[in-house]
């Protein structure tokens, strides 16, 4: 069984439909990138896998471990191990990240029916992950997000899957803001993080990053649908033609 | 937002965990006001003479100001008139004798108190804390007498003060709050059954935190509390101020007074957690909190600061203020109050700079939800001869749904040219991408809700002595249960 089976997804946003028949099949250990044009729908994509209220599915399903993904509320899906690294991630004001990471660990630990962990046990495990990603300490007891630079807010993104350990991860355009360095660190969380229980997904504009995280398969969004999909050789021909030759065969000037 | 705004409506509302009324056989004098109430009031609890003229003088103000139909009415707040002659203004439980150990109470009032989380044995054996429980119009066990009394520390009810420390109490009573102050305080004034007296020597840092719980029990009947702290020279005290209240159908009327007097180098910290019954969803019932809280900063370097974190009530009215006479003297507001479905409040803070190079902070956090009204209300009076006056005002509203209000009315007065005055402001709402952020982490909404609303208020939190953040933070969450959006 795939951990991820996605059939014939249909999705409006603002009464526009955005996704227009998605097909797609992704197993656990592999690695799958999503490229496209702005206005593709790659995000969307990303937005109602983590199951966006505002973002209505009209047509199809999504098989998620054998269960049905479009049934599950956010949190739900969230507890069941799929985990979304925003694009734009948001601010809390007042809530350290330590505060929030263990009680989104929590949240899905008590889910699971495990025990809930303290403060003591929690802290040396992050600080080990914050050290993969090359983060400060001091990150621990600022607010979630506040003050950060894009940079940080990305890595910031990773931290908390490495954190949470998914087993459906999807970055969405996780590599948009960073410089070489901060893309070659992300990259370094997120190979970390493959494993054969795992499967994630790169959703990106740029060939760029998938020089770091090689995917197994490369899929090409043209309004609303998978035009074509490849190997990691797929990427290299996008970056050297563009998108153009494939909009063309999909009908958009 | 739509699916969101649906889930507003969606969840029940949690009861009112605290809602329950005790047995006790209470002795009550009938309802109504006039001179004769007073004197019994007076004379129930023994008092000098003294205490009796003050009284009458007050009752005779306030009956003035109500035949002029002079009651205020100036708040941003809604509330059909109230009927003075329509309360009970004393009820005492029956008690035999005077009690020298917790295990000689009444096991009913006792019980009471477990319920509403504040055993007092466990208190008394871990935390330290001397509590001095007011059961409804008399105060019924004081305890750890002793050991402040070692530090010389006076922290007994208010009515034990008139008797045991009666030239204390006519130096101080009404100093800062005097009978004329307005409408409530001549009414608290003529007819308050108790609260706190502390007095706190020369050069004494308070072995503990100070507290007491107050209850309203029994229908219509209103509570008046009286509370007067002084700090002499050196002196430092913190206070507690937790309440809770019975589901009751009438609207029940809290007009308390708190008089605070802190000499040269003295620091009090007054600290308030209120949880009195809001009214149910639809704006039935409900306590009113007309409160006079106020500060006197007599000494240099002295220090007044208040905590408040308001969630109950259906109306409530209170600014507690800082008077800064002493030079160098400093006054502190640190405030959340939240209203829900149709709570109403108009709170906020007045400090006056008197002294020279005085400094007051105002962190005002107001939460509204449901069809809450929430208005800050402050003024920042700098006088003519206060020269380096320095004020720091934040004031953020955070708004939950549609149908709430949040209002500011912040009153600047300088008369002084060398006065440093900050001011910020901001009003927000809960995003449905914080949320959905939060959620897509595995929080449940209402726990994303909590979440960010106690990132809001942490400012303020953080000024709370311990126990009562915990019991600020669970009281939020329980409050804002049904106000999802």
């Amino acid at each position: 069984m795939s951990l991820l089976e996605i059939k014939n997804l249909h999705a409006t946003v603002g009464g526009v439909e955005i996704l227009k028949g998605i097909n797609l099949t992704v197993d656990a250990g592999e690695v799958h990138s999503i490229m496209g044009p702005n206005g593709s729908g790659k995000s969307t994509l990303a937005q109602v896998l983590a199951r966006r209220e505002s973002y209505e599915v009209t047509k199809g399903e999504i098989l998620y471990d054998g269960k049905d993904l479009l049934a599950m509320k956010p949190e739900e899906a969230a507890c069941e191990g799929v985990f979304l690294a925003f694009q734009y991630p948001v601010e809390i004001p007042g809530i350290s990240n330590a505060y929030f990471l263990r009680s989104a660990l929590n949240a899905i630990r008590k889910y699971r029916g495990e025990e809930e962990m303290d403060a003591m046990d929690f802290l040396p495990k992050l600080r080990e992950k914050m050290k993969l990603l090359e983060m400060d300490d001091k990150l621990l007891n600022r607010s979630v997000n506040e003050a950060f630079s894009g940079g940080e807010k990305k890595r910031n993104e990773i931290l908390q899957m490495a954190v949470l350990e998914p087993r459906l991860a999807i970055l969405d355009e996780t590599d948009s803001g960073l410089d070489i360095d901060a893309l070659r660190i992300v990259a370094q969380g997120v190979n970390a993080m493959r494993s054969p229980d795992r499967a994630i997904l790169v959703v990106t504009h740029y060939q760029r990053l998938l020089n770091y995280i090689v995917p197994d398969r490369v899929h090409v969004l043209v309004d609303g649908k998978i035009a074509r999909s490849g190997g990691p050789e797929l990427a290299l021909e996008l970056e050297a033609k563009g998108y153009g030759a494939m909009e063309a065969a999909a009908g958009r000037a | 937002m739509s699916t969101t705004n649906d889930t507003i409506r969606e969840l029940a509302q949690q009861e009112y965990k605290w809602g329950f009324v005790t047995d006790i056989a209470e002795e009550r004098i009938p309802k109504g006001l006039n001179e004769d109430v007073i004197r019994v009031i007076s004379a129930k609890k023994n008092e000098p003479d003294f205490m009796l003229e003050w009284r009458l003088k007050a009752f005779r103000y306030w009956d003035s100001l109500e035949k002029k139909n002079a009651e205020p009415k100036w708040a941003n707040v809604k509330f059909p008139p109230i009927n003075y002659q329509d309360i009970v203004y004393y009820s005492a439980p029956k008690q035999k004798k005077q009690l020298k150990d917790l295990s000689e109470l009444d096991p009913e009032i006792l019980r009471t108190y477990e319920k509403l989380g504040i055993p007092l044995e466990e208190q008394k054996m871990l935390a330290g804390v001397a509590v001095d429980a007011v059961f409804d119009s008399v105060s019924v066990a004081t305890t750890f007498k002793e050991k402040l009394a070692e530090a010389g520390v006076i922290f007994c009810s208010f009515s034990e003060a008139v008797q045991n420390h009666p030239d204390l109490v006519q130096k101080y009573l009404g100093t800062v709050v005097p009978y004329t102050d307005n409408f409530y305080a001549a009414l608290n004034a003529a007819v308050f059954s108790d609260g706190s007296f502390v007095y706190v020597p020369k050069g004494v840092r308070c072995p503990m935190e100070l507290s007491t719980y107050f209850r309203i029990n029994a229908a219509e009947t209103g509570q008046f509390e009286r509370t007067l702290i002084v700090a002499d020279e050196g002196a430092y005290v913190s206070y507690l101020e937790g309440c809770t209240a019975p589901i009751r159908d009438q609207n029940q009327l809290h007009a308390a007074v708190v008089e605070l007097i802190a000499f040269d180098d003295a620091q009090i910290k007054y600290s308030t957690v209120q949880n009195w019954y809001p009214g149910d969803k639809n704006g039935k019932g409900g306590i009113y909190n007309f409160v006079t809280k106020r500060g006197a900063c007599r000494g240099k370097n002295s220090k007044i600061s208040w905590t408040q974190v308001e969630t109950g009530s259906s109306i409530t009215w209170k600014y507690p203020s800082c008077i800064l006479q002493g030079d160098n003297s400093v006054g502190e507001f640190y405030s959340v109050a939240l209203t829900n479905n149709y709570q109403q409040a108009d709170t906020g803070t007045k400090m006056i700079h008197m002294g020279k190079n005085t400094r007051s902070t105002i962190v005002s956090k107001g939460i509204s939800a449901g069809h809450g009204q929430n208005t800050y209300r402050g003024q920042v009076k700098i006088l003519k001869d206060a020269t380096g006056a320095r004020n720091y005002t934040q004031c953020d509203s955070l708004l939950i749904g549609d149908l709430c209000g949040a209002h500011t009315f912040p009153y600047i007065e300088v008369k002084n040219a060398t006065a440093r005055m900050e001011h910020e402001a901001s009003t927000s709402k809960i995003g449905e991408d914080q949320l959905f952020y939060l959620r897509q982490r595995g929080l449940k909404t209402e726990d994303a809700v909590s979440m960010v609303v106690n990132g809001f208020c942490k400012r303020v939190f953080k000024e709370l002595p311990m126990e009562f953040a915990v019991e600020a933070q669970k009281l939020l969450s329980v409050s804002l249960e049904g106000s999802v959006g």
